[in-house]
C-alpha cells in the first residue's frame, strides 16, 4: 500500500515537473515571437515594413509605361519630437520602374541639437516590398542644429512587379526622437 | 466541514491548526476551493462595484462624476479583475472543490502546490488595485489606464500604475499555471481504479483543455508584460518604431493569449453545465464523446485564430481571410455542444430549479454572444463594428453568461453538497430572475447603440444615445444588486435550512453524490472502483 503511495507521489512529482518545463518552453516561444514576427513581416512583406536599405538600381529596369501609380506623401513628427516635418509635394504620379524623386522639409525651431529617426510605412502593406528605395533620409539618424531649415531627399522605384490591382501607394514617415541607446532603425 | 469526521479516519489524524493559520497553511482540496470561491466573489463585488460607477457617469451624456483619466482606469482595472480576478478563480475554486470528488481522489495530487497558487491570488489583487486608492488619495498617477488589453505604445507611456499592473499579472499568471499543473496531474494520475479517461465527468475533461491551454498561453503574456517592463525602464524598443520595434507585435502576443483566454474561461463551464441538464432533464448527457471531441477541437483550434481581433491593425488581406474562416470554423465544435445540451433537456422530464435555470439562461445568452461574434468574425464588418458598442454587447454576451451565470449554475447545484443544507429555492429564483433581467436590460441597448455608432471606451456620448444609456445604466444596478441576493441566499444556506441529502438531486449522477452532505473535509481515502 505504502509502496503504491510512493510511486503515486513520484509520478506525481514527475508530470509535474514536465509540465512545469513546458511552461517554461512557453515563456521562451512569447520572445521568440519577436524575431519570428519580424522575419514573418519581412519575408512576406506584411505589415508595411519596407527595406530599410538602399536598393540596387537594376541595369536594364522596363519602365511599364501602360499604367502608372498615383504615390502620396505623409510625414508626422512624433510627439517626443519637437520638429516641423512635412512633405515639399504631397502627391506624385510614377510608372512602375520609374525612378522618382521627392523630398521632406524639416525645421527644428528649438534651441537645441536634435537627433531624430525616421521610420517609413507603405500602405498597402502588400506594396511594401515592392517600393525600392535608392536614397532615403530613414536610413540613418539625422542631426539637426538649432533653428535649421533642411530639405531630405527620397529616391525610390516602385518594381514592375506590384499587382496592377494597387494604382495608390501612400508613404508615410514618423519622425522619432532617437532612442539615446540604438543604432539605426 | 466538522472535524468530527476528519478524526474518524486513520492517518489524517494530525492537528488542525485554527483561526487563520488553518487558512494559510491548509492543503485541503475543500478549503482551498472555499477560499478561491471567496476570492472571486469578494473581487467581483470590487470590479463590478467600478464598472457601477462607469454606468453612473455614463448615465447622463457630458462629464458628472469623473474626470476621463479615471474613467479609464475603472474600465481598465474592471476589465483586468473580472477576467483574473473573478471568472478564473472562480472556476479554479470550483475545480478544487469537485474534481478530487468527482474523480474519486482523495485530494489534488499536489497539495501544497495548491496552497501557493491560492496565496499568491491576494497579494497580486493588492498590487493590481493600490495605485487607484493612491490615486484616489492624491498619491501618484492612479492605477493603469490602458485599457485590459495593455495597448502599445500606451501601455509603454503612461504612468506607474502599468508597473503595478505588470507584477500583478505576472502574480496573477503564475497562480493559474500551477493551479492549472495540479489539474492536470490530477486528472491524469489520480482517478479512481475503472475511471478510464472516456469515462471521466465532463467537468474534468473542460477542466483539463483549460490547464492545458493556461500552460500553453500565460506564459507568453507573462513573456509580453516583460517586454513592456523593459521598454518602459530598461532601454528596449520591442514596442517602440523608433528604436526598431512594433507596437503591433504587442497585439499579436497579447491576443495570442487573449483568444485562447475566451476558451479558458468558457470550457470548464461547458464541463459543468451537462452535469447540470442531465439531473433536472432525468435522463443521460446526450453525445458524451461528441462533447469530449468538440472541446478538444475547440482547444486547437483556439489557438490559431487570435488575429480577428486585430482586423483594424491593417493585416493584409490574405491574413484577414484567413482569420475570418478558422474563426467561423471554431463556431463548428461549438455549436456541437450546443446541440449536445439541447438534445439532453430534449423531451427529459424537466423541472425548473434554480440551477437549471442558471444553466438554460447560459446557453440562450451564450448562443447570442457566440452569434454576434459571427458578425464581428466577418473581416468586412468588423470595421465598422470594432470601436462601437456592439462588440461591448457582444464579448460581455459570451463572457458574463459563461463565467457568471455557468458558475452561478454550478453554485447553486453543489452548494447543498458543499453546506450540508438545500438553498432558500425562492431567493434563489429570485436571484436568476434578477440577474437576467438585469443582465438584457444592461447590454441590449447597447447593440442598438453600437449599430447607430456610439464609440467605446470613451466617457461621453452624443445626445442621441442618451436614452438607452440611461436604460443600460438602470439595468446595471439591477444586475449589481442581484448579487447582493445571492450574497444573502449563501449566507443563509450555510447558516442552516433544509438537511441536503448524500443525493441532494433527484436526477443528480456522478461519485460527488456517493459522500455525505456536507462533504467531510477527507473523502475518498479509499478509492472507490468504478465499473
Amino acid at each position: 500500500m505504502s509502496d503504491r503511495v510512493e510511486n503515486l507521489r513520484r509520478a506525481n512529482r514527475r508530470l509535474a515537473l514536465r509540465l512545469g518545463f513546458l511552461a517554461l518552453l512557453a515563456v521562451g516561444f512569447g520572445f521568440a515571437l519577436v524575431p519570428i514576427y519580424d522575419v514573418l513581416c519581412r519575408v512576406a512583406g506584411i505589415n508595411g515594413k519596407t527595406v530599410q536599405a538602399a536598393a540596387e538600381v537594376a541595369d536594364n529596369t522596363q519602365v511599364d509605361d501602360s499604367r502608372s501609380i498615383t504615390v502620396q506623401f505623409m510625414g508626422t513628427p512624433m510627439s517626443n519630437s519637437p520638429l516641423e516635418f512635412e512633405p515639399v509635394q504631397t502627391r506624385m504620379e510614377v510608372h512602375p520602374g520609374q525612378l522618382a524623386h521627392a523630398s521632406y522639409r524639416v525645421r527644428n525651431p528649438t534651441d537645441r541639437v536634435f537627433v531624430g529617426q525616421a521610420i517609413p510605412s507603405v500602405t498597402p502593406g502588400e506594396a511594401a516590398r515592392h517600393f525600392q528605395k535608392i536614397v532615403c533620409f530613414c536610413f540613418e539618424r539625422q542631426e539637426f542644429q538649432p533653428g535649421e531649415v533642411r530639405e531630405l531627399p527620397v529616391t525610390f522605384v516602385i518594381s514592375p512587379d506590384l499587382s496592377d490591382k494597387v494604382v495608390a501607394v501612400t508613404l508615410s514617415y514618423a519622425f522619432f526622437q532617437a532612442p539615446d541607446d540604438s543604432t539605426k532603425g | 466541514m466538522s472535524t468530527a469526521e476528519t478524526h474518524a479516519h486513520e492517518g489524517h489524524h494530525h492537528d488542525q491548526p485554527t483561526g487563520l493559520a488553518r487558512w494559510l497553511f491548509t492543503t485541503n482540496h475543500k478549503e482551498i476551493g472555499t477560499m478561491y470561491l471567496i476570492f472571486a466573489f469578494a473581487m467581483l463585488f470590487i470590479g463590478g462595484g467600478m464598472i457601477l460607477l462607469v454606468r453612473a457617469e455614463l448615465f447622463q451624456p457630458g462629464l458628472q462624476i469623473m474626470q476621463p483619466e479615471f474613467y479609464n482606469q475603472l474600465i481598465t482595472l474592471h476589465g483586468l479583475i473580472m477576467v483574473f480576478g473573478v471568472a478564473m478563480p472562480a472556476a479554479t475554486g470550483l475545480a478544487n472543490w469537485m474534481l478530487p470528488m468527482m474523480l474519486g481522489a482523495p485530494d489534488m495530487a499536489l497539495p501544497r502546490l495548491n496552497n501557493w497558487g491560492f496565496w499568491i491570488l491576494p497579494p497580486a489583487a493588492t498590487l493590481l488595485v493600490t495605485p487607484f486608492f493612491l490615486g484616489l488619495a492624491g498619491i501618484g498617477t492612479g492605477a493603469v489606464d490602458a485599457g485590459w488589453t495593455m495597448y502599445a505604445p500606451l501601455s509603454v507611456q503612461t504612468g506607474w500604475g502599468m508597473d503595478f499592473a505588470i507584477f500583478a499579472v505576472h502574480m496573477l499568471g503564475m497562480s493559474s499555471i500551477l493551479a492549472a499543473i495540479n489539474v492536470i496531474v490530477t486528472i491524469v494520475n489520480m482517478r479512481a481504479p475503472g475511471m478510464t479517461m472516456m469515462k471521466m465527468p465532463l467537468f474534468a475533461w473542460g477542466f483539463l483543455m483549460t490547464a492545458i491551454l493556461l500552460i500553453l498561453i500565460m506564459p507568453v503574456l507573462a513573456g509580453g508584460v516583460t517586454m513592456i517592463l523593459t521598454d518602459r525602464h530598461f532601454g528596449t524598443h520591442f514596442f517602440d518604431a523608433a528604436g526598431g520595434g512594433d507596437p503591433v507585435l504587442w497585439q499579436h502576443i497579447f491576443w495570442f493569449m487573449g483568444h485562447p483566454e475566451v476558451y479558458v474561461l468558457l470550457l470548464p463551464i461547458a464541463g459543468a453545465i451537462p452535469h447540470v441538464l442531465q439531473a433536472f432533464s432525468r435522463k443521460p448527457t446526450y453525445g458524451y464523446k461528441a462533447q469530449v471531441y468538440g472541446m478538444w477541437a475547440i482547444t486547437v483550434l483556439s489557438v490559431v485564430v487570435w488575429a480577428h481581433h486585430m482586423f483594424t491593425s491593417g493585416m493584409p488581406t490574405t491574413a484577414q481571410l484567413y482569420f475570418m474562416y478558422s474563426t467561423m470554423l471554431i463556431s463548428l465544435p461549438l455549436a456541437v455542444l450546443f446541440f449536445c445540451w439541447i438534445a439532453t433537456v430534449w423531451k427529459g422530464s424537466l423541472s425548473f430549479e434554480t440551477p437549471m435555470l442558471f444553466a438554460l439562461g447560459f446557453i440562450i445568452l451564450f448562443g447570442w454572444g457566440g452569434l454576434t461574434g459571427l458578425v464581428l468574425a466577418d473581416a468586412a464588418a468588423d470595421p465598422q463594428y470594432h470601436n462601437a458598442y456592439f462588440l461591448v454587447a457582444h464579448f460581455h454576451y459570451a463572457l458574463y453568461p459563461t463565467t457568471i451565470l455557468g458558475v452561478m449554475a454550478a453554485v447553486y447545484y453543489w452548494l447543498p453538497k458543499w453546506t450540508g443544507h438545500m438553498y432558500d429555492e425562492k431567493l434563489g429564483k429570485l436571484h436568476f430572475w434578477l440577474a437576467i433581467i438585469g443582465f438584457n436590460m444592461t447590454f441590449i441597448p447597447q447593440f442598438f447603440v453600437g449599430l447607430a455608432g456610439m464609440p467605446r471606451r470613451i466617457p461621453d456620448y452624443a445626445l442621441q444615445f442618451a436614452e438607452w444609456n440611461m436604460l443600460s445604466s438602470i439595468g446595471a444596478f439591477i444586475l449589481g444588486a442581484s448579487h447582493l441576493v445571492f450574497l444573502y441566499v449563501v449566507i443563509k444556506c450555510v447558516r442552516g435550512g433544509a438537511k441536503a441529502e448524500a443525493k441532494s438531486w433527484e436526477g443528480a449522477d456522478g461519485l460527488e453524490w456517493t459522500v455525505p452532505s456536507p462533504a467531510p473535509l477527507h473523502t475518498f481515502d479509499t478509492q472507490p472502483v468504478v465499473k
